[in-house]
């Protein structure tokens, strides 16, 4: 006899799909767990990877070359000031391009209007800024004007995008106007949020010269008023040359007592928040696994419910001269076909889900191969161990019992 | 071509249950009888006498307990699986009862489908679908689907599907028991017009009166021949029916009352 002969794989692939051709219905719901529990892992690995994407995004536009010098504490207890000059000296380091700052003013509150009672403060604090503050922090406006020299001497605040949501500050116009430091001050801008100086964004903003004047921010140096220190200084340092600056900014901005200045990389902080939106929800995920099991308990229940019904088709097969093993590999494959298209609908779901997700978020669409091949992957191995069995007992099917019975 | 056996039974015996506790239940006690190219055989016998074991033995689907089954002149108790379904594919076409058509696929598919596991490329399978389609008058409705047609047409559809490989012999297991009287007697005029072709065919069936219309009957009774009407041709070519190996007009089991 001539060796039997292996079927054309265009041949193969019909015979394999014969099941789900003749009943579609059962083969879409039989992979339909295959599809949740796929779609759910692509969603979740796709998601994880496109928030990081989008934070690094965020991270890039606003730089990492921020350093932050705030005051710290005295070495005897209580608060520490920066000395006046700090903020100039700083500006004068080698590798540092830019220089902001600005003072909390610890007695100043903020309120919609008089009537509001005292304690209700919204978590509001007034700041005096420097007038580079918004460029140096990578911040804008979101409405209206940034202070400038002629305004920061008039009771005028911009505020911060969190102070302006607390204040109910929607629009700018002439009579916007908020009670601060017991008085009237007129809003003229809103600014966008600022990742890198989360504090601005629950403040009232106002100048140097109306802190000093309106709001008693003064202090007596060698003889002659001015205006307190700042409490937060902000220096952009050239790209690279972060860590050599700070490791000098304590001892430039006090140099009689370093100790009590804290510096910081702001950056560090979203750098880490988006090592942690990389990191998976694993709980999630394990739901998604679950899901697969279940749907391959799904295509095996499908495959040796198959097997039962199919008897004659499977003595017909065997009379036409199909061996064992092909009968074995019809079943087989069409678990397989069941399980991948499952997975690949799995797979659109899932990424569908993630761009429309990453479309309102504004982050750019990042969709690891490893989810999505690792999906496919993982429903060609939950159809081949389905459909083991299913397989193996309709090639063991006697031909004559399979004719006879069915 | 005429006149070689294309099928040979030599003392095949098939006993169910013979690794199980309970008694073991013979279904074929010894039968010998030889088919040669060209006949259309009836095996006749009430439902228990043996004859569907029979079909499955002489279609290599069952293997016999004992004795020897030669196809085409293959000992087929040598083969494997693979050998086995490659002699399936390639020199036995079944004809069943209840037609085993597949209802999604065209008719053109069902009969190609004969030949799917005998190498025969897709182009190729379909043409000669065509040809089968039009041997049982059937050409025009190679597009339809088995649903779309009656019961004596899908039965041809059925005979074309095991025509298709041109086999060397056809066995058909009751190709009546699902027809009306009109149709079935349709059907076995078309069975008797392959066979004028020169197609072999055995029909199993349980109707004596069907059996008698057909140049040889071999009547089956307990698993035994009970009675072989012989090879028509026989007395006229002598020569051909002892030329290979002699045994079939030898064996009393073979030639008639035996019992």
């Amino acid at each position: 006899m001539s060796a039997p002969v292996r079927l054309r794989p265009a041949d193969a692939l019909r015979v394999m799909s014969v099941g789900l051709r003749s009943r579609p219905l059962r083969a879409a719901l039989s992979g339909l767990g295959i599809a949740i529990g796929t779609a759910a892992i692509v969603a979740i690995l796709g998601l994880s990877a496109s928030s990081q994407a989008g934070l690094l995004a965020e991270i890039d536009r606003l730089g990492t070359n921020l350093l932050t010098v705030e005051a710290g504490q005295r070495l005897t207890g209580g608060p520490a000031e920066l000395p006046p000059e700090a903020p100039a000296r700083i500006a004068h380091l080698d590798d540092v391009q830019r220089v902001a700052h600005a003072a909390l003013l610890p007695d100043a509150r903020v309120y919609r209007s008089p009537m509001i009672p005292a304690s209700a403060t919204g978590g509001l604090q007034v700041r005096a800024a420097s007038l580079d503050l918004p460029a140096v922090l990578g911040t804008g406006l979101a409405r209206g004007l940034w202070l400038d020299a002629a305004t920061a001497r008039v009771p005028v605040a911009v505020l911060g995008a969190d102070a302006a949501t607390r204040l109910g500050i929607e629009r700018i116009d002439q009579r916007q106007r908020i009670w601060l430091g017991d008085q009237w001050f007129a809003v003229v801008g809103v600014l966008r949020p600022s990742p890198l100086a989360p504090e601005i964004d629950v403040s009232a903003l106002v100048g140097y010269p109306t802190a000093e004047r309106r709001l008693g921010y003064v202090r007596v140096v060698r003889g002659t008023a001015q205006a307190g220190p700042a409490s937060s200084i902000y220096a952009r340092t050239a790209t690279g040359r972060e860590a050599t600056v700070q490791a000098r900014l304590a001892r430039t901005a006090n140099p009689e007592v370093p100790s009590e200045t804290n510096v910081s990389q702001p950056s560090d902080v979203l750098t880490a928040r988006a090592a942690a939106a990389g990191a998976f929800d694993g709980l999630l995920l394990g739901l998604g696994a679950v899901a697969l099991v279940v749907g391959a308990v799904g295509v095996a229940n499908t495959m040796i419910v198959s097997v039962l019904e199919r008897r004659s088709e499977i003595g017909l097969r065997r009379a036409l001269g199909a061996t064992r093993r092909q009968v074995r590999a019809q079943f087989l494959g069409e678990a397989v076909l069941l399980a991948v298209l499952g997975g690949v609908a799995g797979v659109l779901a899932g990424t569908a889900a993630t761009v429309a997700y990453a479309a309102a978020r504004g982050w750019s669409v990042v969709l690891p191969v490893e989810a999505w091949a690792g999906g496919i992957g993982a429903a060609i191995a939950i159809g081949a161990v389905a459909g083991l069995v299913p397989a193996v007992r309709a090639a063991r099917l006697p031909p004559a019992a399979a004719l006879r019975t069915a | 071509m005429t006149g070689s056996a294309v099928l040979e039974l030599e003392e095949v015996t098939k006993v169910y249950g013979e690794r199980s506790d309970r008694s073991p239940v013979p279904a074929l006690r010894g039968v010998s009888f030889a088919v040669r190219a060209g006949e259309l055989v009836a095996i006749v016998g009430p439902s228990g006498s043996g004859k569907s074991t029979l079909l499955h033995v002489m279609g290599t689907l069952e293997r016999p307990s004992s004795g020897v089954v030669r196809i085409d002149g293959v000992d087929a108790a040598g083969l494997d699986d693979r050998a086995l379904s490659q002699l399936r594919a390639l020199r036995i076409g079944f004809v069943f009862q209840r037609f085993f058509l597949s209802e999604h696929a065209t008719v053109r598919e069902n009969v190609a489908d004969g030949l799917l596991y005998a190498g025969v490329p897709a182009v190729e399978r379909r043409r000669r679908a065509e040809e089968a389609l039009d041997r049982v008058g059937l050409a025009d409705r190679a597009g339809s689907t088995p649903p779309q047609l009656s019961g004596g047409q899908r039965q041809r559809v059925a005979i074309a599907r095991a025509l298709v490989g041109r086999p060397a012999v056809v066995l058909a297991d009751e190709p009546t028991g699902n027809l009306d009287s009109a149709t079935g007697a349709a059907i076995m005029a078309l069975l008797h017009e392959l066979h004028a072709d020169g197609a072999t065919i055995l029909v199993i069936t349980h109707d004596p009166a069907l059996a008698e219309r057909l140049p040889r009957r071999i009547r089956m009774l307990d698993g035994r021949v009970a009675a072989d009407s012989g090879d028509p041709r026989a007395p006229r070519d002598p020569e051909g029916r002892r030329g290979r190996e002699g045994r079939p007009s030898d064996d009393p089991g073979g030639t008639g009352a035996a019992t």
